[in-house]
């Protein structure tokens, strides 16, 4: 149980994370008209933090040892 | 051409595979080898969320938005990270108390209230219809557009059919029979449908590939990637704006509300309640769906915006709506096959959420809305029916046609008021109106049945006046005067600018004064009411549902007689007697006994039976069905808190213990430990009395040899005489020297001795007592070095003491080495914070094995039982205890054969004494 809950802290934490990154300020930093590999930044920026969230989830649960 | 027979057949072909998908799931499911039993799968079924409204609604919401259609996918990630604690627990708490759908859920935890199940159902109808339209319009819409092919023709501008040439009618009454077929061939104790969880995972499958088969053939086919779809909007000043987001407080704001409004949504939707909580086969599942789910999302919306951007490029005038872009765009390229595919992809949509949802709906509204009325319906006589599990289906069933024919009528009326993506949106704000009560209901005992019906009427209310009748002004069926003008002209009730709140979109302002209302009735009449009896155990049951053991507990509460001739035919009314016979055999097995007779009709048994009958009923029409038949003597309010407290201090009792056990078990490690010490202890004192004594002996054997030989023997010559008086008076002096020693040892040791501390020089006691060993060395002729800067300064220590040291350490060196040959050197030098001596020879040297022991009581290079012993053995103890004493070392370094050399150091701010002092007063 304290390992479950553990990776529930984990994966809260996690939350927190994408809580800060898909909201006000830090994605007026990337809400430009600029671009990045010919993308769209702020595009990219999303799909990029997005990615990493789900990245770091499936680390968390994948990796859990109970 | 795609002609319209040939749309249909597809269409129907494809209905085909999903329903022998859903009938090879559900044979597998009876023969036990469950289909489902795959977090892949669950999580793949969890992609129900995405509709039609995704499908189409998203490239259209792009197209006018740019990434403004991204919150609504982002939050469901955000939750994905909290639904181990929150989605889990709701899990267990449904499956300890099987619970068939949300509307169960709130009644079962306020108190198995039948009004707030009613009122939960009616919510999620009303919020829901929209949502089940819009479906409706968007496969009547693709499939008006596709019966065009190649032309590309707006529904619009097709004109509204006659009824009985709408396809959209056609369209709902096959959902419905399709649903009926799906969701009503039994009767399940549990609710659960393996078959059609089978068929929406494989429908997630195919409207993802569809989507990202027309996403590649716009990004890679009509324009050549990513870079030149995005390098094209550079020349286009419209589409250039749709890169970013205003950059205002507002537009962040909104961006945030829709984010906050998905998070709910995904847990409270009827139809991820249904999938995620109801359908779920095994807990563990919900680990993989956490991620599997989020990256789902994420790769259904990669292309979006390239759509977007692509059909609003392709098509510049504006005659081809944004929401059909998905369809279109590969038929202007006169791609018949994908535009087929891409017609499935969105039937596949549809038919997902209406399938589901309409089941979830029909659940509640049957066991929450119609049921109660029944039951309660005297005239009826159901009491006296054999077996209502038809009765129930049938309910049911006329429920989905029911719910269908409502969505239908509001497609025909809404017409194309509005575009999809908002209809969605309504609905999202009308589920998370649940939020208050369920969350609240998990995690504070103190939520009360009054508090979540003032919460959900209060946020129901402001959702209707503030969302929903706007969107019927919107529509025409309202003056348009209701939103400018506000309800009887009054400036402050305008429903979109509530007491002039204004500069929010519609979603947040709705949202912020729904739940504001919402959360502010459920907490303010939480704490105003005192809960009834059954509120504070349901609650307990909710938020402790961790804590405690499935099943046992829920029979704690309920006090009273039955008999099971009366509660077997209750439950037998409606799973059907065989089924019923079945549960409770396999109860009685599970408790040992052979056959239904021999159950006790005991409080836990009378829970079984409700459990039993709430998977079919609903909890709260399962407890007056089965109260009209046991005896129940009510408990007060009382006795539930006294059986709380029981409970708690229990659980408080345990972990005392558990505390006390592990306290103990230090304790006892401790004194283990404390015990062997001792008996090392013992054991050393055991030696070192056997020593001494020894040592003892040894000269005292001398001495009586002597003495007696002098005694005896009178005719001794004076010379001999003398010689042996001689020997007598060194052993004697030998003996009062080990005496004084071992009581010097004592002192020190037992912290008796007295200490002169004083500032002293070491350079003074060096060249005291290199003087006072000066005639060892003549009589070896040893010869003797010294380095002894002047500059040394000076040390707190007892100067006698330190003379004690030196002396030792002198007479030492002299002993192991060899007369003439021997150099002896000392060195006094300075160091970082101390002062250091050395005192070198050329002896014989201490092997390395040595080099611990010597610093031991009488231990001594050598064997001392056989060779004479050099001295007493307590010299290097004795000294090493007044070294340390001043806070100082004492060691040795040597090698066999190449000399040793002793060193101490003594701590330069002199005050290691007192700190050693103070040190032993703690």
């Amino acid at each position: 149980m304290n390992r479950s809950i553990l990776t529930g802290q984990r994966l809260a934490a996690v939350f927190l994370l994408g809580f800060v990154l898909f909201n006000y300020p830090l994605i007026a930093l990337f809400n430009k008209p600029a671009k990045l590999f010919d993308i769209p930044l702020l595009y990219l920026y999303i799909f990029a933090a997005w990615a990493l969230l789900i990245g770091l989830m499936a680390w968390v649960i994948e990796s859990r040892k109970d | 051409m795609l002609q319209g027979w040939v749309i249909a057949s597809v269409s129907f072909a494809y209905l085909g595979v999903l329903f022998a998908i859903a009938y090879y799931g559900d044979k597998r499911a009876d023969a036990g080898r469950s289909l489902i039993d795959n977090p892949t799968i669950y999580a793949l079924s969890l992609a129900v969320y995405c509709t039609t409204w995704t499908f189409y609604g998203s490239v259209g919401r792009a197209a006018s938005t740019g990434i403004g259609f991204l919150p609504i996918y982002l939050g469901p990630t955000l939750m994905a990270g909290l639904w181990w604690f929150v989605m889990l627990k709701i899990i267990r708490i449904s499956k300890a108390n099987r619970i068939t759908s949300i509307a169960d859920f709130v009644s079962s935890r306020y108190g198995k209230s039948q009004l707030l199940g009613g009122l939960v159902t009616v919510i999620a109808v009303i919020g829901i219809i929209p949502y089940i339209s819009l479906q409706l319009k968007a496969v009547s819409n693709s499939f008006t557009i596709l019966l065009h092919y190649p032309e590309i023709v707006m529904p619009a501008k097709a004109a509204a059919q006659p009824l009985l040439q709408d396809s959209a009618l056609y369209i709902a009454m096959i959902l419905a029979a399709f649903t009926i077929l799906f969701g009503t061939r039994h009767l399940d104790a549990t609710e659960r449908h393996e078959g059609m969880v089978a068929a929406i995972a494989f429908e997630s499958v195919v409207k993802l590939l569809a989507f990202l088969a027309v996403g590649i053939f716009v990004t890679y086919g009509i324009f050549s990637g990513f870079g030149d779809i995005f390098s094209r909007v550079e020349s286009v000043p419209k589409l250039k704006s749709l890169m970013t987001v205003a950059d205002t407080g507002a537009s962040y704001g909104s961006w945030w509300s829709l984010t906050f409004l998905s998070m709910l949504s995904i847990m409270f939707l009827p139809r991820q309640f249904q999938i995620a909580v109801v359908e779920n086969v095994n807990e563990r599942h919900l680990a993989r769906a956490i991620w599997l789910f989020p990256l789902y999302l994420l790769i259904i919306n990669i292309f979006v915006l390239p759509i977007a951007v692509g059909g609003l490029m392709h098509f510049p005038d504006g005659s081809v709506d944004a929401d059909t872009f998905v369809l279109t765009l590969p038929m202007a390229e006169r791609q018949e096959a994908l535009a087929l595919f891409v017609f499935i992809g969105g039937l596949s949509a549809a038919t997902g959420m209406v399938i589901v949802e309409t089941i979830a709906l029909s659940t509640m509204v049957c066991n929450d809305l119609v049921m109660p009325v029944l039951l309660r319906w005297k005239s009826l006589r159901l009491h006296e029916q054999h077996d209502l599990s038809g009765l129930l289906l049938s309910i049911r069933r006329w429920a989905i046609a029911l719910i269908l024919l409502l969505g239908y009528i509001y497609f025909r009326a809404a017409g194309e008021a509005y575009a999809l993506v908002g209809i969605g949106l309504i609905s999202f704000a009308a589920v998370a109106q649940f939020a208050p009560a369920i969350i609240g209901g998990i995690y504070w005992k103190g939520g009360t049945r009054q508090g979540a019906i003032a919460g959900l009427l209060a946020g129901f209310a402001v959702w209707s006046y503030t969302l929903l009748l706007p969107s019927f002004a919107k529509s025409g069926w309202l003056s348009i005067d209701f939103i400018r003008e506000g309800l009887f002209g009054i400036a402050l009730l305008k429903p979109q600018q509530f007491f002039g709140l204004a500069g929010l979109d519609e979603i947040s302002h709705c949202l912020f004064w729904s739940m504001l209302a919402n959360i502010g009735c459920y907490v303010a009449i939480s704490l105003r009411v005192q809960p009834s009896v059954v509120e504070t155990g349901q609650g307990t049951l909710f938020v402790d549902v961790f804590k405690r053991t499935a099943g046992a507990e829920g029979s704690r509460f309920w006090r009273g007689s039955a008999q099971v001739q009366e509660l077997l035919p209750l439950i037998g009314r409606f799973l059907g007697p065989d089924r019923a016979r079945a549960s409770f055999l396999a109860y009685a097995r599970q408790r040992g006994l052979s056959s239904i007779d021999a159950l006790e009709a005991n409080p836990d048994l009378v829970h079984f039976a409700e459990n039993l009958l709430a998977g079919a009923i609903g909890g709260a029409s399962a407890r007056v069905m089965v109260a009209s038949v046991v005896k129940e003597e009510p408990l007060g309010i009382d006795e539930v808190m006294n059986i709380l407290d029981e409970a708690s201090q229990v659980r408080a009792y345990s972990r005392q213990l558990e505390q006390k056990s592990h306290e103990l078990e230090a304790a006892t490690a401790e004194l283990r430990a404390a015990n062997e010490r001792l008996k090392e202890l013992d054991r050393l004192k055991d030696d070192f009395m056997s020593t001494v004594t020894h040592e003892l002996r040894t000269p005292l054997t001398s001495i009586r040899a002597f003495s007696e030989i002098l005694l005896e023997d009178p005719k001794i010559d004076l010379e001999e005489r003398k010689k042996f008086l001689a020997i007598i008076v060194k052993e004697v002096e030998r003996l009062t020297r080990l005496i004084n020693q071992v009581l010097d040892l004592a002192k020190i040791e037992s912290g008796n001795a007295e200490w002169h501390t004083a500032n002293i020089d070491l350079h003074e006691v060096i060249e005291e007592s290199v003087a006072a060993t000066s005639s060892l060395f003549s009589d070896k002729r040893i010869g003797l070095d010294m380095a002894l800067p002047g500059n040394v300064p000076k040390v707190r220590a007892d100067r006698d003491r330190l003379i004690q040291v030196m002396l030792n350490l002198l007479s030492n060196a002299v002993k192991f080495c060899e007369a003439e040959r021997g150099r002896v050197t000392v060195t006094l030098s300075a160091e970082e914070g101390e002062v250091r001596v050395d005192v070198k020879d050329n002896g014989s040297g201490i092997g390395e094995a040595d080099q611990n022991t010597i610093f031991e009581k009488f231990r001594q290079v050598g064997d001392t039982m056989t060779a004479k012993p050099q001295g007493t053995g307590l010299g290097l103890p004795i000294s090493r205890q007044i070294v340390e004493h001043f806070g100082g070392r004492l060691w040795v370094s040597s090698e066999l054969g190449k000399g040793a050399t002793f060193s101490f150091t003594l701590p330069l701010n002199g005050n290691g004494a007192e700190r050693r002092e103070e040190r032993a007063e703690k």
